[in-house]
């Protein structure tokens, strides 16, 4: 019995966002229960069905997922965008752990003071242009294909077109020195389940603004 | 072809220390080359052998692995200790993540600036007894098995081991409230390879010292 997996988070992005994208590239429809007041997260606590007290969770298959990494693997798998082996899967999960930390930074970034704010943007800035996107450039330099592990759509593709478009947003022509990722990104976007998922109406989820930063920290006690 | 696989860290736990743990359970003997120096550092970076310029970096099986994750993953995966499908694999990873925002939080409080460390360190106590044991606690109750998952051993079983004896590092009575993980401790460091590295003369490292962290953070 199957019916379609329930997201359990605040309306914004946070660490649910990659959860969506991954969810909607694989064609699966989801429900989503919005957190909107430390009620609401008090209620979850309460109910005892965060394993760690904590959000995202995800309910699916009969089990309710927390940590963002299980689920994600978890949905990978399922989905056959994890690569064929072992070391395709070495590959990905190496591409993804640095796009996570990519976009854990610019995760944090509404929430530091302003002097903060400008100096971490300048390090994103600097990292992806630097350390993350060259990575990635090479590696669809190196073999030619249209995906970066095995010839084929897995969830490391989505997760660099994720962070490309988040990187973008704080800076628009930061692919301007990588010109197979400025491919990579026209392609994986028109990917069909992709494509509607850029398109307004869709359950992706628009950067935070202040007024959704001031109620997050009033729900998560930051 | 592939020899040994070789671990490139400082000398101390921090990010690697998962990894001497997962492979030493999986009886996997490894090698292992020292940062010393900043210059070390640099010419790994310079030579192209880090994927994103960091360390841990190790090298196994023709790759050059980084990102603790990935590696642990891979070696799991390897060596049978990421169980038998799908659905063991989700349970092991959540209980996974959990041990590792825990060892997170342990792992920082010899960072925290002097008048922040005794709340800090509170903080630790507080997560480690009422968040993360009695989840594990109450997995052992609940199917009366040996091992977190599937009745047998899996890197879960390993991570937990490690994370609860940093934490009786911080605090030696931190399992008084929980006697099936204070079982589960003895059980598992019993098993031979387990128990062979947590003797003296293995490759397993001994707690930072304040004084150590100088010399590291020169060095990154």
């Amino acid at each position: 019995m199957a019916g379609k997996p329930k997201l359990y988070y605040s309306n914004g992005r946070g660490k649910m966002e990659s959860i969506r994208w991954l969810l909607a590239a694989a064609g699966v429809e989801f429900e989503e229960q919005f957190i909107e007041t430390k009620e609401d997260l008090e209620k979850l606590r309460n109910d005892g069905v965060l394993l760690f007290q904590q959000v995202p969770m995800v309910e699916m298959d009969g089990m309710k997922m927390v940590q963002t990494r299980a689920i994600l693997s978890y949905l990978a798998a399922k989905y056959n965008l994890y690569g064929k082996d072992l070391k395709e899967r070495a590959w990905i999960d190496m591409y993804v752990e640095g796009t996570t930390d990519l976009m854990d930074m610019i995760m944090h970034l509404p929430f530091y003071s302003a002097e903060m704010k400008e100096k971490n943007l300048a390090l994103i800035i600097e990292r992806a242009r630097n350390r993350y996107f060259p990575v990635y450039e090479k590696a669809l330099k190196d073999h030619g294909h249209d995906y970066l592990v095995g010839n084929k759509l897995s969830w490391a593709d989505i997760h660099v077109l994720e962070a490309i478009l988040m990187v973008e947003e704080c800076k628009p022509d930061i692919l301007s020195a990588f010109p197979l990722l400025q491919a990579f990104k026209g392609r994986i976007s028109n990917i069909p389940t992709i494509k509607k998922f850029l398109q307004p109406g869709s359950q992706r989820k628009p950067p935070p603004d202040e007024k959704f930063i001031a109620k997050v920290k009033k729900i998560f006690n930051i | 072809m592939s020899g040994k696989p070789k671990l490139h860290y400082v000398n101390a736990r921090g990010r690697m220390e998962p990894i001497r743990w997962l492979l030493a359970a999986a009886g996997v003997e490894f090698e292992e080359s020292f940062l010393e120096t900043k210059d070390d550092l640099k010419k790994l970076q310079t030579d192209g052998s880090l994927l994103f310029q960091q360390v841990p970096m190790v090298e196994i099986d023709g790759m050059k692995m980084v990102q603790t994750r990935a590696v642990l993953n891979y070696v799991a995966g390897k060596y049978n200790l990421y169980g038998k499908d799908l659905k063991e694999r989700a349970l092991i990873d959540m209980y996974v993540e959990g041990i590792i925002d825990l060892n997170e939080l342990i792992l920082s409080n010899i960072f925290q600036p002097a008048d922040k460390k005794e709340e800090h360190f509170a903080t630790v106590v507080d997560k480690a007894t009422k968040r993360y044991f009695p989840v594990y606690e109450k997995v052992l109750k609940d199917h009366g098995q040996d091992f977190l998952v599937g009745n047998k051993l899996s890197r879960a079983d390993v991570q937990l081991l490690e994370t609860i004896l940093m934490a009786e590092e911080c605090k030696p009575d931190m399992l008084a409230k929980f006697p099936l993980l204070q079982s589960f401790k003895a059980r598992i460091s019993n098993i031979p390879n387990i128990k062979k590295f947590l003797q003296p003369g293995s490759q397993r490292k001994p707690p930072i010292q304040e004084k150590d962290i100088p010399r590291l953070m020169q060095i990154f």
